[in-house]
C-alpha cells in the first residue's frame, strides 16, 4: 500500500525508555520511521517528538491512536495537512581546496547557510530549512565531494497561536483517587 | 515509618485489595516471599511453572473482575511468565506481574539470571516499570493496579531489583498519583450517542455483536435492555459468550470461524451492525475484505485505537460499554423486527449446527452436552485451546454471566488447567470444570500438583483423541490428510491423576459418559475424566480456508456427501 509522508508530533513524558516505546510500537505495527527527532519542550517534564512516517491516511490514523494509547504519551497529532513549519538541520562536510572553496562559500551564501568549520581540505556547512532546501543545497555540493553528513530529521509545529495541547493546561494536573 | 521494598510491595498489594497471588520462588524474590508471613491477608498459591502462575492470575481475574497477581523471579522465571502476559494483553485481562531483577549495580552486566524483562514485555503489556528508586515503589504499585483495571484492562509488569526489595526507606502510601497522559474516556459523546440511536432506530435488519467488553464492564442488563427494547438479535464473539443468557429469545449464539451458520448468515445479511466491546478479530470476521457487505456499523469500545482498525465504522462511540449503553437506551426507540427475526429463525431451522449424530463411540459434542445437563448449566467452564474449546463454546449453554473462561486472542494451549485454578480460587463455591484436550492438557499438566496442594475441587474433563486435533482437522481438510506431527501418545491420565492423589475415571464408551460426570460431581474434591473420544471428529461448522463468514462447511452436509471439505 502506498501513501504519503506524514508528520506526527507527540508530547511525551520525559523519562527513560519513552523513545524505545514509541519506536518499538511503530516497528511492530509495521511502520517504517523515516525520521524521528526528540527534544525538550516549554514544559519541564515533557519531551516533544516529531516522527515522519509513510502511509495512507487510515494507516497513519491507526498508528496515531496506538501511539496515543501508550501511557507515556500526552498527545499525538498528525499535522500533515495543517499549515505547518517544518525544519531540519544538516551538517555537511564538503571537500574543498583553494580553488573550490570560494565557489562553495558562494553557494552557501545563496542558501543562507553557514560555514561552521574550515580545514585545509574541507569546509563544514550548517544549513537549516525544510527538506527541499537541504536537498537542493546537497545536490549542488555533491559535485565537490561530500565527506560526511549528519541530518537531524524533521521538527515541526503548526503556524498560528494554537499549541499541541490546545486549551488544556500544559502542566499535567494532579489527580487524586478515592 | 521505615519499610523495606518487600514490605512496601506487600503493603501496597493489601491496600489494593489483593487476597491471592500466584507464582514461584527464586533468588531475587526470596526477600519478597520472606516478608509474606507479615501479611497473612495474602494467600500465595505456589504453581509448578510460571506460565501456570500467569494463567492462574488470568483465570482469577476473569472469574472475579479483580486484578490477578503473579510473581516470578528474574531471568527464566520472568521469561516463563511471558506467554501468560501476552494472553492477558490480547484478551484485556487485568493483571499485575511482579518480577525480581538482579541488583541495581548488576543491571546490564549479564549477571546470573538477568534478563531485560521490561524490554521483552514492552509490546505485550499495557505498561511496565523497572523500579530503580526504592522510594518510588509505592507509587508504582498504585499506578500499576490503576492502569491494569481501568480503561481497557490489561497486564502491567513491575520489575524489582533484589536490592530494592531489601532496602529500607521512609514509607508513604501515596494518596494521589500523577498519570497526566492516561485518561480513558468513560462516557460516550452525546452527539455520537444521538447519531447511533438514529441509525439503530432506522435499522430494518440489525444485529448486535457482543464481545468481552460487556462482561468486563458488567453491562449485562444494559445489553439485554437494548436488545429487548429495539428487538435486535444478539450474536456473540467467542469471548462474548455468556454476555447474554443463551436461553434468551434474542440470543443467536457465536459467529466466526466455528460460529453457527445462522449467526454468520445474519451478520452477513444485516443492514446495521451494533458492535459492542468487541474488536473484529479475524476469527470472528473471517475474510475481512468480504466482511459486512451491506451494513452500517456502530462500534462501541473503550479503546479508541480499536475503532476503525479492522472494519470501517459509521458511528464510533468511545466509552465504557455500560455507560454508553445506559446513555443509548434512553434514546433508542422501542421497535419490532418481526420479519428479520423470522429470517434468523428460519436460518436456525435450516442450519441447526448443534445436532449430535448417533454413535456408539464417545462423541465430544455429546460429552459437552452431558456436562451441561449434569451441571444444570451452573458450572464455570474453563478450557484449553483446540477442538475441545470450540465444542465447549458450541455445545454448553451459558446461561450465567461470565461463565466461560477461555484463551481467545492468543489461543494459548495449556491455558485450561492453570486458568481453572485461578477461577476456582476466585469462586471457591462454584463448580469449576476444566475442559481440555490431551495435547493442551499436557502443556501444563504439572499444575495437577497445585490443585492437589491447594485442595481445589476442580473437575477435569480431557477430550482425548490422541491427536493435536485442531491441526489434524486442518491437515485432513487442507493438507491432503498428511498427519505430520499431530498423532500424540499420552500417558494414562487417570493414573497420572492418581499419582497426584486425584481420583479419576476413564470413559471409553457412550454409556460411560454420564456415570463418569456424575461421579465427578459427587466427589467433594478434584476429579479427572479421560474421555476417549472419536479420534478424527471434526469441528463444524467451519469457515473455508480464507473464506468469508458465509462460506461455511457444515457437518450435516459433509456427512450427506452434499459438500466436501
Amino acid at each position: 500500500m502506498t501513501g504519503n509522508k506524514h508528520t506526527l508530533v507527540a508530547l511525551v513524558e520525559d523519562r527513560p525508555g519513552v523513545l524505545n516505546r514509541m519506536a518499538s510500537l511503530c516497528r511492530r505495527r509495521g511502520f517504517n520511521i523515516e525520521s524521528i527527532a526528540v527534544g525538550h519542550t516549554e514544559t519541564p517534564r515533557l519531551s516533544r517528538m516529531t516522527i515522519v512516517v509513510d502511509g495512507t491516511n487510515a494507516m497513519i490514523e491507526q498508528l496515531r491512536k496506538q501511539l496515543d494509547k501508550l501511557v507515556v504519551t500526552m498527545k499525538v497529532s498528525d499535522i500533515t495537512s495543517d499549515d505547518m513549519i517544518a525544519r531540519e538541520l544538516a551538517l555537511i562536510k564538503v571537500k574543498a581546496n583553494s580553488t573550490t572553496r570560494s565557489e562553495i562559500i558562494q553557494i552557501v551564501d545563496i542558501f543562507r547557510a553557514d560555514i561552521v568549520d574550515v580545514a585545509a581540505d574541507s569546509v563544514t556547512v550548517e544549513v537549516t530549512g525544510d527538506e527541499e532546501k537541504v536537498e537542493s543545497l546537497l545536490s549542488l555540493l555533491h559535485g565537490f565531494g561530500i565527506k560526511e553528513m549528519s541530518r537531524t530529521g524533521r521538527i515541526a509545529m503548526t503556524r498560528g497561536s494554537s499549541s499541541l495541547l490546545g486549551g488544556e493546561k500544559a502542566t499535567p494536573a494532579r489527580r487524586g483517587l478515592k | 515509618m521505615k519499610m523495606t521494598g518487600a514490605q512496601m510491595m506487600l503493603d501496597g498489594l493489601v491496600k489494593e485489595g489483593v487476597e491471592v497471588t500466584f507464582g514461584i520462588q527464586g533468588g531475587k524474590v526470596i526477600p519478597l516471599f520472606d516478608t509474606m508471613p507479615q501479611y497473612p491477608q495474602i494467600h500465595h498459591v505456589l504453581t509448578r511453572h510460571e506460565q501456570g502462575a500467569a494463567h492462574a492470575a488470568e483465570g482469577y481475574a476473569r472469574a472475579t473482575g479483580k486484578v490477578g497477581v503473579c510473581i516470578a523471579t528474574s531471568g527464566p522465571g520472568a521469561t516463563n511468565l511471558v506467554t501468560g502476559i501476552a494472553d492477558a494483553f490480547l484478551d484485556s485481562v487485568p493483571m499485575v506481574a511482579i518480577t525480581g531483577q538482579v541488583n541495581r549495580p548488576d543491571i546490564g552486566k549479564d549477571a546470573f539470571q538477568e534478563v531485560d524483562i521490561t524490554g521483552i514485555t514492552l509490546p505485550i503489556t499495557k505498561h511496565n516499570y523497572l523500579v530503580l528508586e526504592t522510594a518510588s515503589l509505592p507509587r508504582i504499585v498504585r499506578e500499576a493496579f490503576y492502569l491494569a483495571r481501568t480503561g481497557r484492562p490489561g497486564p502491567v509488569l513491575i520489575d524489582v531489583p533484589g536490592d530494592v526489595f531489601m532496602e529500607q526507606v521512609e514509607y508513604h502510601y501515596p494518596k494521589e498519583f500523577d498519570l497526566p497522559s492516561y485518561k480513558p474516556t468513560l462516557k460516550g459523546h452525546p452527539a455520537q450517542i444521538k447519531r447511533a440511536a438514529k441509525l439503530i432506530n432506522e435499522a430494518k435488519e440489525p444485529v448486535i455483536l457482543a464481545g468481552r467488553g460487556i462482561i468486563v464492564s458488567g453491562a449485562y442488563a444494559e445489553l439485554k435492555e437494548l436488545a429487548e427494547k429495539a428487538q435486535i438479535p444478539i450474536i456473540t464473539t467467542l469471548l462474548g459468550i455468556s454476555a447474554i443468557p443463551e436461553s434468551h429469545i434474542l440470543n443467536y449464539d457465536m459467529l466466526g470461524m466455528h460460529g453457527m451458520a445462522y449467526a454468520n448468515l445474519a451478520t452477513d445479511a444485516a443492514d446495521t451492525i451494533i458492535a459492542i466491546g468487541m474488536r473484529f478479530d479475524d476469527r470472528a470476521t473471517a475474510k475481512i475484505s468480504a466482511f459486512n457487505p451491506h451494513a452500517r456499523v456502530v462500534h462501541i469500545d473503550i479503546d479508541p485505537a480499536e475503532i476503525g482498525k479492522n472494519v470501517k465504522v459509521d458511528v464510533p462511540i468511545v466509552g465504557d460499554v455500560k455507560n454508553v449503553l445506559t446513555q443509548l437506551n434512553k434514546v433508542v426507540e422501542s421497535n419490532q423486527h418481526v420479519d428479520w427475526i423470522a429470517r434468523l429463525d428460519d436460518w436456525r431451522r435450516e442450519h441447526p449446527g448443534l445436532d449430535i449424530r448417533d454413535s456408539e463411540s464417545v462423541l465430544p459434542q455429546y460429552v459437552v452436552k452431558l456436562i451441561y445437563e449434569v451441571t444444570k448449566g451452573k458450572a464455570t467452564i474453563v478450557t484449553g485451546v483446540g477442538q475441545h474449546q470450540m465444542w465447549a463454546a458450541q455445545h454448553y449453554h451459558y446461561d450465567h454471566p461470565n461463565s466461560f473462561i477461555t484463551s481467545g486472542g492468543l489461543g494459548t494451549m495449556g491455558y485450561g488447567l492453570p486458568a481453572s485454578i485461578g477461577a476456582q480460587m476466585g469462586r471457591p463455591k462454584a463448580t469449576v470444570w476444566c475442559l481440555d484436550g490431551d495435547g493442551s492438557f499436557q502443556m501444563t499438566i504439572q499444575e495437577l500438583a497445585t490443585i492437589q496442594q491447594e485442595r481445589l475441587p476442580i473437575k477435569i474433563a480431557i477430550f482425548n483423541n490422541g491427536f493435536l486435533g485442531m491441526v489434524r482437522q486442518w491437515q485432513e481438510m487442507f493438507f491432503g490428510k498428511r498427519y505430520v506431527a499431530t498423532p500424540l501418545s499420552g500417558p494414562d491420565f487417570v493414573k497420572v491423576a492418581e499419582a497426584y492423589g486425584i481420583p479419576g475415571a476413564m470413559a471409553k464408551r457412550k454409556e460411560d459418559v454420564v456415570p463418569a460426570i456424575e461421579q465427578a460431581m459427587k466427589e467433594p474434591g478434584p476429579f479427572l475424566i479421560d474421555f476417549r473420544i472419536e479420534p478424527e471428529e471434526n469441528v463444524y461448522p467451519m469457515v473455508k480456508l480464507g473464506g468469508s463468514l458465509i462460506e461455511l462447511l457444515e457437518g450435516e452436509e459433509i456427512e450427506k456427501g452434499v459438500a466436501t471439505p
